[in-house]
């Protein structure tokens, strides 16, 4: 087996670390939660990062209407099993496929997971502006607008009482590393073709 | 205590004036050595905000019933947790869940006086998983659980009156024992009070506690002849196996105690080898008498508490057991009996003595070795006083009454009518240093005592007499109690600091072997009461005859359901209540006008009952009586109550009108 097609192999088992390792965390900090609320975004489940935090954020969240954070959603399907496909689609390239098939396989992964990415922001955007009419607090911006409570994609923000941090774990960068081992596959590839070319 | 109390106090009275001039190592008044207190001492009890003091202390309530959790050093109280009387605040002896806990052969009984708390022991150290403590009026001993800091389990003491050696725990737990402070006539029986001589009897408890559960049982109770038995402490270390009690009143005097029981020039030290006797027990030896007493258990996932009234107790008559029970002479009347951390040296604390009479283990066994007895009392031996006796700490102050040990070999006894602690070297019995008290002092603390190893560093005295130390309250004030720094050669007064009820003994300890294990909620996965409704979907009203029980929700904010109709007059209302919250230190409370108990204070994942017998006609509000959210007040309902013929049907509702 050629060398980059070895790291390719590497590059496509790597994602699969989404399985063991939550993808994202938010984390809410206020004076009286001492131990911060927190929950992990597995790539099939939300959990909680101390017992009981899911509920506790929901309680929190239902003062100013916001909506329960589900128990399933469609994308926990989804995301398996585009894991797996890919997964699938790059161990046959990995095994068969030359350089060129590894860039292609780097620039699905791109994509879909900036698709992923998105698609998290919408539902984040959902749950923090589609607020129930009925909301107990209702609070608005400087403008008279109705504000939002929408968590960061990325980073650290204050929402009212609480700081809310967002960031990547250890799945995401199995994820990561998986799709930049991917690139320097072709990389490699491409270079040991040209040597061999000439 | 109470009775001493009133002998003592115009004693002392006399007493202090009279040592404040004659004494050259007493004290002078607080005032004129305060500017004498360094700066440093307010850096030493000061902990920052946020911070966690470095001890708990649990110091008993006396006539409170209770048990209070204090923070050393900062002095801070945390938490007054019922064990022997009823506590309007959670509910606790209201609650349908845990009036059973109150439950004794007399039937129920609101109240206790509490006195000795004791924690529990692996291999002779403090382990931090209970802490037990006895009830002196109605004897009982309670089971603390310091995971969720609630009494977890009671059992009465037959055969026994006025529980006041008690419950001191031997050092792996195998035991906690329950002495008796008044002897009685064995079994109750309708007899004349002046044949008390040598017809009453004193009943030693020794009360076992399963390894795993700490499950209470009355092992075996030893008969003893008819004294008083004041104090008591396992010995430990190579006295392991032995426990010892004070006696006073030899005299079986049955009137006129003051006088007529402190005639003899000694009293006894009783020293009991319970392992003998447990081993006669467990070969069948003892009989089993019909007996009457209550045990009663909560269980933490039903979270209720059962009462089960046994009926039979075994008994040992001591001289059924040769070489089981020796007597010790000690003299004039011994309160404290305590043992250093060596399990060598057993002090009695001869109240109305000027010494501090100390008895030698090792010389007590080779005393019964050698057979050296100088008599016998009800068949027991006793044992030559100079025989046993390993020292006297020669005039060290008036009235002794208890003795702590710190890590390095000290020893520290508290005299009552000097008011004072006194520092003494254990071995050679000299005297180091004395500091006063305020006033009037009764135990003393120092944490980790009762095992063989004091964590030192602090000794808190507890007070009899208040007087001037705090902004006056009437003439009803709390306790003071005094914190000492013991670290260097010389005592160091810290603080000064109100207890709650009569604080009697106190047991202490390191904070973090409790800490990291204490309870923030309970599982509502794990709640198996019967009346729980786990979501607002199992919210209910169920009328069975004249009772209606209501299964009912709580969490933030409001009650599901909030709306109930079709209550009539002479209903039983059983609201049963469960918190569905399961975060941290978010109770709800449950009040209805009118009810005739308390308000119930409900733990996350907890179910709690109030029994309501409505009288009147109306729409009656309830409401959450911790404020629990910023939409507390808020958290309200409604209930209905019909006239007695009405048909109005039981509905209910939340979030909708009733239809």
């Amino acid at each position: 087996m050629k060398k980059s097609n070895i790291i390719m192999l590497i590059a496509v088992i790597l994602p699969l670390g989404l399985f063991l390792f939550p993808l994202w965390k938010i984390t809410l900090e206020a004076p009286q939660y001492p131990t911060p609320l927190g929950m992990y975004i597995h790539i099939n489940d939300f959990a909680d990062a101390n017992p009981h935090d899911i509920k506790n954020i929901n309680l929190m969240n239902h003062y100013v209407g916001m909506k329960y954070i589900p128990e399933a959603i469609p994308e926990f399907k989804i995301f398996p099993a585009g894991i797996l496909i890919t997964s699938l689609i790059g161990l046959i390239i990995a095994f068969k496929g030359n350089y060129k098939w590894f860039l292609y396989w780097f620039i699905l992964m791109v994509v879909l997971s900036s698709a992923g990415l998105y698609d998290f922001y919408l539902w984040e955007h959902d749950y923090g502006h589609n607020l129930d009419p009925k909301a107990i607090m209702k609070f608005t911006n400087p403008d008279g607008t109705q504000m939002g409570f929408q968590p960061p994609l990325f980073g650290s923000k204050n929402i009212l009482n609480f700081r809310a941090h967002s960031y990547p774990r250890l799945g995401a960068l199995f994820l990561g590393l998986g799709i930049a081992t991917s690139l320097i596959a072709y990389l490699v590839g491409r270079k040991n073709s040209k040597t061999t070319e000439q | 205590m109470n009775t001493m109390k009133h002998i003592l106090k115009p004693i002392a009275s006399l007493v202090i004036v009279l040592v404040t001039f004659t004494s050259c190592n007493n004290t002078k008044k607080s005032g004129s050595n305060s500017g004498a207190l360094s700066s440093n001492v307010a850096e030493k009890v000061f902990v920052a905000p946020g911070e966690h003091d470095e001890f708990y202390a649990f110091i008993s309530g006396g006539y409170s019933g209770n048990l209070t959790v204090y923070g050393l050093p900062s002095g801070r109280m945390f938490k007054e947790i019922p064990v022997f009387s009823q506590f309007p605040t959670s509910g606790y002896g209201y609650s349908e869940e845990t009036k059973p806990m109150l439950n004794t052969s007399h039937g129920f009984i609101p109240w206790g006086d509490s006195h000795h708390p004791d924690i529990s022991q692996t291999n002779g150290e403090i382990d931090g998983r209970f802490i037990f403590i006895n009830e002196n009026n109605t004897p009982r001993i309670a089971k603390i659980d310091l995971q969720s800091f609630e009494t977890t389990e009671i059992i009465e003491v037959p055969n026994s009156a006025g529980n006041h050696s008690s419950s001191f725990v031997t050092e792996n737990t195998e035991y906690v024992v329950a002495g008796t402070r008044f002897s009685v006539p064995i079994p109750q029986r309708d007899m004349p009070i002046k044949d008390y001589k040598g017809n009453f009897q004193g009943a030693l408890s020794f009360i076992s506690v399963a390894p795993e559960t700490g499950d209470m049982d009355i092992k075996f109770q030893v008969l003893m002849p008819g004294f008083n038995y004041d104090l008591s402490h396992p010995g430990r270390g190579k006295s392991h196996g032995w426990f010892f009690f004070t006696t006073y009143n030899t005299e079986e005097a049955n009137t006129l105690l003051e006088v007529n029981a402190s005639q003899n020039d000694k009293d006894f030290i009783a020293a009991v080898n319970w392992k003998k006797i447990e081993e006669y027990v467990n070969n069948g030896g003892g009989k089993m008498m019909p007996a009457e007493y209550a045990h009663n258990v909560y269980d933490e996932h039903t979270h209720t508490a059962t009462s089960t009234i046994k009926k039979e107790v075994r008994v040992v008559n001591p001289t059924d057991v040769p070489g089981a029970v020796f007597f010790l002479p000690t003299p004039k009347s011994p309160h404290g009996c305590d043992v250093d951390p060596t399990g060598e040296y057993i002090v009695g604390n001869g109240k109305l003595s000027a010494n501090l009479t100390v008895h030698s283990f090792t010389k007590m066994l080779d005393a019964i070795e050698n057979e050296k007895f100088d008599g016998e009392a009800y068949g027991i031996p006793i044992l030559n006083f100079e025989d046993v006796l390993a020292g006297t700490v020669e005039q060290p102050g008036l009235g002794p009454l208890h003795t702590e040990f710190d890590d390095q070999g000290n020893a520290y006894t508290t005299f009552f009518i000097s008011s004072e602690v006194v520092k003494w070297k254990v071995g050679t019995w000299e005297v180091i240093d004395r500091k006063p008290t305020y006033y009037s002092v009764g135990h003393l603390t120092i944490p980790g005592g009762n095992s063989r190893k004091p964590q030192g560093k602090y000794m808190f005295a507890m007070n009899k007499i208040t007087k001037d130390r705090y902004l006056p309250t009437g003439p009803e004030m709390e306790h003071s109690a005094q914190l000492y720094d013991i670290s260097g050669d010389k005592m160091e007064l810290l603080l000064d600091f109100p207890t709650h009820g009569e604080p009697h003994y106190a047991a202490a300890m390191r904070a973090d072997l409790i800490k990291e294990r204490s309870r923030k909620i309970y599982n509502l996965d794990e709640n198996n009461h019967p009346y729980a409704a786990k979501s607002d979907a199992e919210t209910k009203v169920v009328r069975d005859g004249n009772e209606v029980h209501i299964y009912m929700t709580t969490i933030r904010s409001h009650f599901s359901p909030d709306n109930i109709e079709g209550i009539k007059v002479g209903d039983k209302v059983f609201f049963h209540v469960t918190n569905l919250e399961q975060d941290f230190d978010v109770p709800h409370g449950f009040a209805v006008l009118g009810q005739n108990t308390s308000e119930l204070l409900i733990m996350p994942g907890q179910t709690k009952t109030s029994v309501w017998e409505p009288t009147k006609v109306g729409v009656w509000p309830f409401y959450c009586t911790d404020f629990c959210s910023a939409l507390h007040q808020e958290m309200q309902g409604y209930i209905r109550v019909s006239p007695k013929n009405a048909d109005t049907p039981i509905k209910w509702s939340m979030g909708e009108d009733i239809e």
